[in-house]
């Protein structure tokens, strides 16, 4: 029995060998992996530089986390104020925008708190307050999660103490927390992209968008290797340059959901 | 609303069309969570038998201990992994972190108590039944061991199986040590819970279905296995 | 089981029993054995050497087992000593002992694994596992079945299995705790042929014995023992015409003893 075991451990061991393999690791969110995007762009750039890209999709503060300690090549997050930081820091080479989208409020398609009638968006934020009507909020210093608080902010408000009645924190993911929302017939601000590409949107609509402080930003991040030696410093350069580079910025651009385009790709010309 | 019946239907069609990806997915499962336990199994068996046979002071709180790490939450066993293997750890240098080699480690951690916990029950029985007849033909102490473990086979494969469960359908370790990346290390349960974020409930219900598909032909290929081994013995 | 010849039981005997110059001694002093805070066993003095059968015999509760088990050192007692050969039983003085127990324990093997096992355990060189394995089959009636699973055997197939792993260590000194008392005529038959002429061979056999018949058809002397003590220790006809002690008495008459 012991000859089996050690046959079928020997059996296996070339496949846990990654170190010959030619790869970056890049740390991003779980907002741009749903939406389909790293499936449709990646494969591009493996095609021309032989280089693969393996994402890593966690919550943002997770994969600034991450990157912090060095389990990454690179980082493709929508926090502005944090990348920067994290460059300050001196965790990161730079930073440089990649591509926007904005974000929307979405909820029950009838309604109650009256968010639609809103002007700006400090009235949808206010409408729902007034309304004590149920929002699920992120809960977990991701991207979406800051730019929401900015945005209760920005009206005057913060929900955090009813936290429990009708302001729901889940801590995880868009997607469970527009879950839930579709459950329990929430208010909820999504990224449009992942709300694009969401499966479960039940009975919610779009409700307010377009005001200028919702616009998203995405950046791109070379990790330090004078930090972390073992980072590929080489490699995510060569992903960063191609991302922030006429074919990728192309590529992001053609990337459609259901004939929407979900990013718009906005990196200052080289 | 999700239809069961029609989650049912999508796994049926999953399952029959041979989906390659998804069969890639299942492979990996496989290979992490079989090779985990077995590595478990030849770490565990051994220990078990030894806390039932030998006696030594502290022995009554390890077995507590043992027993008790039965219930370790897998999301904890794959943070202190991570804390681990990350680069910034004390095993970063191995560079496993990402790899299906650190979901094995996680998942071992993770098996062993099951296996040892309940290989000691096992052992602790059959060595009652034959403490006097071995004493008397001079088997004593650690040569009972070897002996016990090839007695209490089918016991035992009752453990690894436990093992087998408790592996193949966690998800909070492999998550954050493997990190859920696609053909590399993406499992059943990593998939279900990323269909699941993407609100594609159905898919995620299906491909739950041939999980648990996956854990019944298991059982019953190790249950086949070992009826045809029962001729030299006793049940 | 086949019916066997008794020349053939003592041939295949003879394969596992070497001819001994010297024959054993063993002897308990002062020997007491306590539980449940009662004094199960009170032996001042008793000594079993050379050769033959002794039986044991007594009332349910006399501390039999008791003994035989710190006789062949399985337990230790709380005063005295037991040794065997000048050697304490409970280290090495048990290496040329053997013993039978009153339910077989044997292995979830096939019956020639079950003599292997036994055999890997004692002293006897690989080389001659085979024959000695053959030996036992023939000696156990056992040869056409070597290949089945010894839990598939009838009691007294088993019994007789393992009285042949026990002989597989040819041993000098022999214990059995009641072998027969749940086995059917023809099994007890055998394996008090098998005992007979081990003991002609020169194996010292110490016997519980839960028949008094079985005590009259296979014993040298008898060793009584009523309430943890040694009552009477008689040659086997002495002991049946008439014991010493009391309790011996009203044993031997049916009525039960205080």
């Amino acid at each position: 029995m012991l000859r089996w075991a050690l046959s079928v451990l020997v059996f296996l061991m070339p496949t846990f060998a990654a170190a010959d393999e030619n790869f970056i690791i890049l740390q991003s969110t779980t907002s741009t992996q749903n939406s389909g995007l790293f499936t449709a762009i990646l494969p591009k750039f493996e095609h021309e530089t032989g280089i693969e890209v393996r994402v890593v999709a966690v919550g943002t503060g997770q994969a600034l986390r991450n990157a912090r300690n060095g389990d990454g090549d690179a980082l493709l997050v929508h926090s502005k104020a944090d990348e920067e930081q994290f460059v300050e820091d001196g965790f990161g080479i730079a930073r440089s925008d990649v591509m926007y989208n904005d974000f929307v409020v979405v909820g029950p398609s009838a309604d109650l708190a009256n968010v639609s009638d809103g002007k700006s968006v400090e009235d949808a934020f206010s409408a729902i307050l007034g309304a004590n009507a149920k929002f699920i909020s992120r809960g977990d210093d991701s991207g979406t999660h800051k730019a929401e608080m900015r945005l209760w902010a920005l009206s005057g408000y913060g929900p955090t103490s009813h936290s429990g009645q009708w302001y729901i924190e889940t801590g995880s993911g868009m997607g469970a927390t527009l879950n839930m929302a579709s459950a329990l017939g929430g208010y909820t601000l999504t990224d449009r992209a992942t709300w694009i590409a969401f499966a479960n949107k039940g009975d919610l609509k779009i409700l307010f968008e377009g005001d200028a402080h919702m616009f998203n930003q995405y950046g791109v991040i070379v990790l330090n290797p004078a930090v972390h030696p073992a980072v590929k410093s080489y490699e995510a350069g060569l992903f960063s340059e191609w991302l922030l580079g006429a074919k990728g910025q192309a590529e992001i651009a053609e990337y459609k959901v259901d004939g929407q385009q979900l990013f718009f790709p906005n990196a200052i010309s080289r | 609303m999700t239809d069961f019946g029609d989650s049912l239907q999508l796994a049926m069609g999953l399952i029959l069309s041979g989906d390659e990806s998804l069969w890639a997915i299942v492979f990996l499962s496989l290979k992490v969570s079989l090779t985990a336990v077995a590595i478990a199994g030849l770490i565990g068996m051994p220990f078990g038998a030894f806390l039932a046979v030998m006696r030594f002071p502290g022995r009554g709180a390890l077995v507590v201990v043992v027993n008790a790490l039965m219930g370790l939450p897998p999301v904890v066993v794959g943070l202190s992994v991570y804390l681990m293997l990350s680069a910034s750890g004390p095993f970063g240098v191995l560079q496993l972190l990402y790899t299906p080699s650190a979901m094995i480690v996680a998942q071992v951690l993770l098996v062993l108590p099951i296996v040892a916990a309940l290989s000691r029950q096992v052992v602790e029985e059959l060595y009652g039944e034959y403490r006097e007849q071995f004493l008397s033909l001079g088997v004593a102490g650690l040569r009972t061991i070897p002996t016990l473990l090839w007695e209490g086979r089918f016991g035992l494969m009752t453990a690894l199986l436990a093992g087998v469960g408790r592996a193949i359908a966690e998800v909070g370790a492999v998550m954050i040590v493997g990190g859920n990346i696609n053909h590399v290390t993406r499992v059943m349960t990593t998939t279900i819970a990323l269909e699941t974020s993407k609100g594609d409930l159905g898919m995620a219900l299906a491909l739950g279905v041939v999980l648990i598909v996956l854990a019944i032909s298991i059982n019953a290929a190790m249950s086949l296995a070992a009826r045809s081994s029962a001729r030299y013995a006793y049940a | 089981m086949r019916d066997i010849g008794h020349d053939f039981l003592a041939q295949s005997l003879g394969k596992v029993i070497p001819l001994r110059p010297s024959l054993p001694e063993m002897t308990l002093k002062g020997v007491q054995y306590r539980a449940s805070n009662q004094v199960q066993i009170d032996i001042p003095s008793l000594s079993i050497s050379g050769r033959g059968i002794s039986v044991i015999l007594g009332p349910n509760g006399a501390g039999k087992s008791l003994l035989i088990r710190l006789m062949h050192g399985l337990i230790s007692p709380h005063a005295g000593q037991v040794t065997y050969e000048g050697l304490p039983v409970s280290g090495k003085g048990r290496a040329r002992q053997a013993m039978v127990f009153q339910k077989p324990v044997l292995l979830r093997r096939s019956v020639a694994a079950n003599l292997k096992f036994a055999l890997k355990f004692g002293d006897t060189p690989k080389s001659q596992f085979d024959d000695r394995i053959g030996a036992l089959l023939e000696l156990s009636g056992l040869a056409d079945k070597k290949n089945q699973a010894a839990r598939s055997l009838s009691g007294g197939e088993e019994q007789c299995l393992a009285l042949a792993c026990a002989l597989a260590r040819s041993p000098k000194i022999l214990f059995l705790d009641e072998p027969t008392s749940s086995l059917d005529p023809n099994a007890t038959h055998r394996i008090e042929a098998i005992l007979h002429h081990a003991s002609v061979l020169g194996v010292r056999i110490v016997m519980v014995s839960h028949s008094m018949a079985q005590a009259e058809r296979l014993a040298d002397e008898v060793l009584f023992i009523s309430g943890g003590k040694l009552r009477d220790r008689l040659k086997v006809k002495e002991f049946f015409n008439g014991p010493t002690s009391l309790e011996a008495h009203t044993f031997l008459s049916g009525r039960l003893v205080p």
